[in-house]
């Protein structure tokens, strides 16, 4: 589905990713375990045509990804979760859902759809995002993109800085995103919602890939996560 | 004329200026909200918009009213179709960096009007009005017999003035109705608020971008078509509405619409009134202080959000 292919990227002359290559199948959760620098963000960026690439190909099934202009990854069917939300604080739930429709032209029932992930959601559709608590505009971000009908969704710590019932909301509505069929790339700190979450896990180093294994794998061998993470 | 009488036909010849002035502002505001961008160019916008509705006026030769008319249309779309070529081959260049633009629009500033001054010469050209009545003001007195209605000599304004009063109150209306009741002013509102997540929700932010400059430059060329009929085109005649509108977007608050307007309201009726006490000159005097002081102790504008 989602293929990074040697991928080379970085801001100015500071290069920040190296020949990173990963994969993420349909139906899939594939998490970007790393310290704090190693380049997790700066991937899924790159995915969005946010940062450019050096060299490397990305590809979304057969159409190079790497070729368009940012503005059109998301109508191929890209949804991104951007670290700290960064919602359009001022306009109000239902126009930044609107702004999430209007990429790929959907229609009322595709929000219809979205806003059954999200209920609580549909009782604050008038009320401006900057509003919102802190969980209640999580939703409203992953909510934003799934109005993308994406193929694949590029989440960077979703969980952050939430209370324990909110985390517990988000990871069933990623559970069920997998279920059906969405490819689900994963940036988060917590190691043991990784493991609670994720079918694979890769490590990323200095911008460079490193192990990539199963779940059942990293629960099995603990010390890569001391390694590569050092919690 | 009583202290009263001369007040009204001060507050009728600020409420013109404020108008073209907040329809001009309006421009720059947007332009700098949406894009941050400081467009030095923007007077030159309006400059061109006057000058354009004389040549149109004189190259039709029916009633004033069809020329006048014409030019209401043309000037805004051939400027606003100028601004969006500047905008794709010089500012989409520099990636829209605000140090860098502020440099290209100073060039663009001196380009139009050195085009300007090439093609259409140093004179001040009047364009007729397509209607001028000159409409009288009445007065009421207290007197011994209770209190009556006169006609005081002198006061009074023109059919015209009033209409540009109401065009500008239309149009702003408009650029309000558009921004906040349109799909394409989301868009534009998303942008403003975040251009990257713009990008990652599929807005053409450079096409964005080329709309929003196309837009103000515009308004600009708006204003200039209407005030060309009271106040003659001239290739200098941008200065004038740059300096005021940047002082009304700073006391406003850079990039909000709402505080533009007001600001304009504000500095386009103190402009008249002390322009007919005092002098002109003292009324830019005061205003510059203004702007001084909102600098000092609000930066952010009287209406501007912090940090905008």
């Amino acid at each position: 589905m989602l293929r990074l292919d040697r991928i080379s990227a970085g801001y100015g002359r500071a290069q920040v990713l190296r020949d990173l290559s990963l994969e993420v199948k349909p139906g899939e959760i594939l998490c970007l375990l790393g310290r704090n620098g190693a380049g997790k963000s700066t991937t899924m960026r790159a995915i969005m045509g946010l940062v450019p690439l050096v060299s490397g190909t990305i590809w979304l099934g057969d159409e190079r990804l790497s070729d368009l202009p940012a503005h059109e990854v998301p109508r191929a069917g890209v949804g991104y979760v951007p670290q700290g939300r960064r919602l359009f604080a001022d306009l109000t739930v239902a126009q930044n859902l609107e702004i999430g429709l209007m990429a790929r032209q959907s229609g009322p029932e595709v929000r219809a759809e979205v806003l059954t992930r999200f209920p609580r959601l549909r009782e604050r559709l008038g009320q401006k995002a900057q509003t919102l608590s802190g969980g209640e505009q999580q939703m409203l971000a992953m909510a934003r993109a799934l109005c993308l009908r994406p193929q694949v969704l590029l989440l960077d710590e979703p969980t952050e800085g939430l209370q324990p019932s909110m985390i517990a909301a988000i990871r069933d509505v990623i559970v069920g995103l997998r279920e059906a069929g969405v490819a689900v790339l994963l940036v988060e700190q917590r190691v043991d919602a990784v493991l609670d979450l994720a079918d694979r896990v890769a490590f990323l180093e200095n911008g460079s890939g490193g192990a990539v294994m199963t779940a059942d794998d990293l629960r099995a061998n603990r010390s890569l996560v001391d390694r590569y993470v050092g919690v | 004329m009583e202290l009263g009488p001369y007040l009204v036909l001060a507050t009728l010849e600020g409420a013109v200026t404020a108008a073209v002035l907040a329809l001009t502002a309006v421009g720059l505001s947007l332009v700098f909200g949406v894009m941050r961008v400081v467009n030095i160019a923007h007077g030159e916008f309006f400059m061109l918009g006057a000058v354009l509705a004389w040549w149109i006026a004189q190259s039709v030769v029916e009633h004033p009213a069809i020329g006048f008319a014409l030019a209401l249309v043309a000037a805004p779309l051939i400027v606003g179709a100028l601004a969006v070529a500047a905008d794709m081959t010089i500012l989409k260049r520099l990636d829209y960096d605000p140090e860098r633009t502020i440099v290209a629009t100073i060039g663009l500033l001196y380009i139009i009007q050195q085009v300007t001054l090439m093609g259409y010469g140093p004179d001040a050209r009047p364009v007729e009005a397509p209607f001028n009545t000159r409409l009288a003001l009445p007065w009421f007195e207290h007197g011994a017999e209770g209190w009556q209605m006169i006609w005081p000599w002198g006061l009074g304004t023109t059919s015209y003035k009033l209409a540009v009063i109401g065009a500008a109150v239309a149009l702003l209306c408009a650029v309000w109705a558009l921004m906040a009741r349109t799909r394409i002013g989301l868009v534009m509102r998303a942008t403003q608020a975040d251009r990257e997540m713009a990008l990652a929700f599929g807005i053409p932010v450079e096409r964005v971008y080329a709309g929003v400059f196309g837009l103000g430059a515009a308004l600009a060329a708006l204003a200039g078509v209407l005030i060309v009929p009271i106040q003659q085109a001239h290739y200098l005649m941008g200065a004038d509405p740059l300096l005021l509108s940047f002082i009304v977007v700073i006391i406003g608050g850079l990039g909000s619409l709402p505080g533009t307007v007001l600001a304009a309201v504000l500095i386009g009726l103190s402009d008249g009134i002390i322009s007919v006490f005092f002098s002109p000159t003292l009324a830019k005097i005061l205003a510059t202080l203004l702007v001084g002081l909102v600098l000092v102790f609000r930066p952010q504008g009287l209406f501007g959000a912090r940090g905008a």
